[in-house]
């Protein structure tokens, strides 16, 4: 069974259709990228995976999408625990004004949980998943914003790690970060591979062609071509996504 | 234009040089061969200098392209081509470098009977051919071209195979020609190479080109 599905997504903002019957099957434990110019809808399909859409109004989507075979848009669905199985890191490293130690655990204190011990687990463990534990331990207290950028964009993995999704979703996680930490973030997707299923938009062909399993190429909000990362890159089988990759588009 | 279509057009404008020169090399030889010109032989020689330096050269173009623009799909696939053309070039460099220091080294002319009876010089023609339409389809960028070589090879192999024995019974009847004849042996070894570098090299182009790799496959399915 697939991971994520989606069947015959259309997407409308207003009256202005954003995405173009998108299909599109994800194997769990993968990590998948999406590329595309601006514009082309990669980042609105993301956010359909934890339902980010449903906050902007007059948005109308049609199709089905399924995650461990349940549509997630479905009557009754809980979108409370579906963020939680579905964790989100954004463009812009966005800590909260909290501690470190806070930040990890709010998910988790949102959540309803109060055990002490619990907590401090797995604040740790999230922190170490994200290979920050050594950096911080010794401020945890601190404001996360004493941290720098890659430090802070790690704090963020950590804190969507925090409350155990299956599913991490990341949007231009690299864009705002110098070589160094796009680096450590690019290792830790790699190693976050083997327990999350993981989707990225990037705008980076080298970035997409490191870390991703498989890659989908938007335009104008159709699914031009899903395949193998290596396939795509070196011998895609439609000339758009040939021109877009190296770079000829217009 | 982009500015990595840019640097792709120089570095095959570069190979380009490069393949002509190793070409007429080639031709060189050949006329120092069949007229025993050693200052022809010579010359070729000395030329292989350059065709070493060119190689230097396009070792480092394309390693530079790899650095600084990433190339990928079919810009990625050329780079890889002109990697390994550049490398086979230059072993056809050393091959016709070997032909004419076996002229520079054999003492008397060769034997018209053993030119003849060996078709070496028909073998030479063909590779010359070879490499002539194998350049022209990497200019053209045209690989039904490139597929011609693979059928034209076969000549070359055809007179590769035949020649020792051709060359033992004529050493049979020509004892005091020896020499002579195991030169040309050698030369129709180092031809039979010359055709197979050929062939590498057009596999490399429908490669870059067809995304399709043609090694290790036989001859009729390259030609499809």
């Amino acid at each position: 069974m697939y991971k994520i599905e989606s069947k015959n997504v259309d997407f409308f903002y207003g009256t202005s259709q954003a995405l173009k019957n998108i299909n599109i099957a994800i194997m769990q434990n993968t990590v998948t990228a999406l590329i595309g110019p601006s514009g082309c809808g990669k980042s609105t399909y993301l956010r359909l995976f934890n339902r980010m859409n449903d906050l902007i109004g007059n948005t109308k989507l049609t199709g089905q999408i399924l995650i461990d075979g349940e549509d997630i848009y479905a009557k009754g669905v809980n979108v409370d625990s579906l963020r939680k199985n579905v964790g989100m890191v954004f463009q812009k490293p966005n800590p909260f004004p909290k501690t470190i130690f806070e930040n990890v655990a709010y998910g988790l204190r949102v959540n309803g949980v109060t055990d002490k011990k619990l907590i401090e687990e797995r604040v740790e463990t999230s922190i170490k998943q994200v290979v920050l534990w050594d950096e911080v331990k010794d401020k945890l207290k601190k404001s996360a914003f004493e941290l720098s950028g890659g430090q802070q964009q790690r704090l963020c993995i950590a804190r969507a790690l925090a409350i155990q999704p299956s599913v991490i979703l990341m949007d231009e996680p690299t864009s705002a970060l110098d070589p160094i930490s796009t680096s450590k973030v690019e290792e830790l997707i790699y190693e976050l591979k083997s327990k999350y299923t993981i989707v990225i938009v990037t705008h980076n062909m080298q970035q997409a062609g490191r870390v991703s399993d498989t890659t989908a190429f938007f335009y104008m909000g159709e699914l031009i071509e899903y395949d193998n990362t290596k396939t795509i890159f070196t011998n895609p089988k439609i000339e758009r996504t040939q021109n877009y990759i190296t770079g000829r588009f217009g | 234009m982009t500015h990595l279509d840019i640097e792709l057009q120089h570095l095959k404008a570069e190979t380009i040089k490069m393949w002509t020169l190793v070409n007429l090399q080639l031709n060189k030889g050949k006329e120092s061969l069949i007229k025993l010109d050693k200052d022809l032989a010579r010359e070729v020689i000395l030329s292989e200098r350059r065709v070493n330096a060119y190689e230097l050269k396009l070792d480092r173009d394309c390693e530079n392209i790899f650095a600084l623009f990433n190339p990928v799909a079919v810009d990625l696939r050329f780079v890889l081509a002109v990697l390994k053309i550049n490398n086979n070039l230059e072993r056809t460099g050393d091959i016709v470098e070997g032909i004419a220091k076996f002229v520079l080294n054999v003492d008397h002319t060769f034997d018209k009977q053993v030119l003849e009876i060996t078709r070496v010089v028909e073998m030479y023609l063909a590779t010359n051919n070879m490499m002539e339409t194998v350049l022209e389809a990497f200019d053209k960028e045209d690989t039904s071209l490139a597929r011609k070589v693979f059928q034209q090879d076969e000549l070359v192999d055809e007179i590769n195979v035949n020649a020792n024995k051709i060359v033992a019974d004529y050493i049979r009847s020509h004892p005091d020609n020896v020499e002579g004849a195991l030169y040309l042996l050698s030369i129709i070894r180092k031809l039979e190479r010359v055709g197979d570098q050929a062939k590498n090299m057009a596999e490399e182009i429908i490669f870059y080109i067809e995304a399709k790799v043609l090694k290790h496959r036989s001859k009729v399915e390259k030609s499809n």
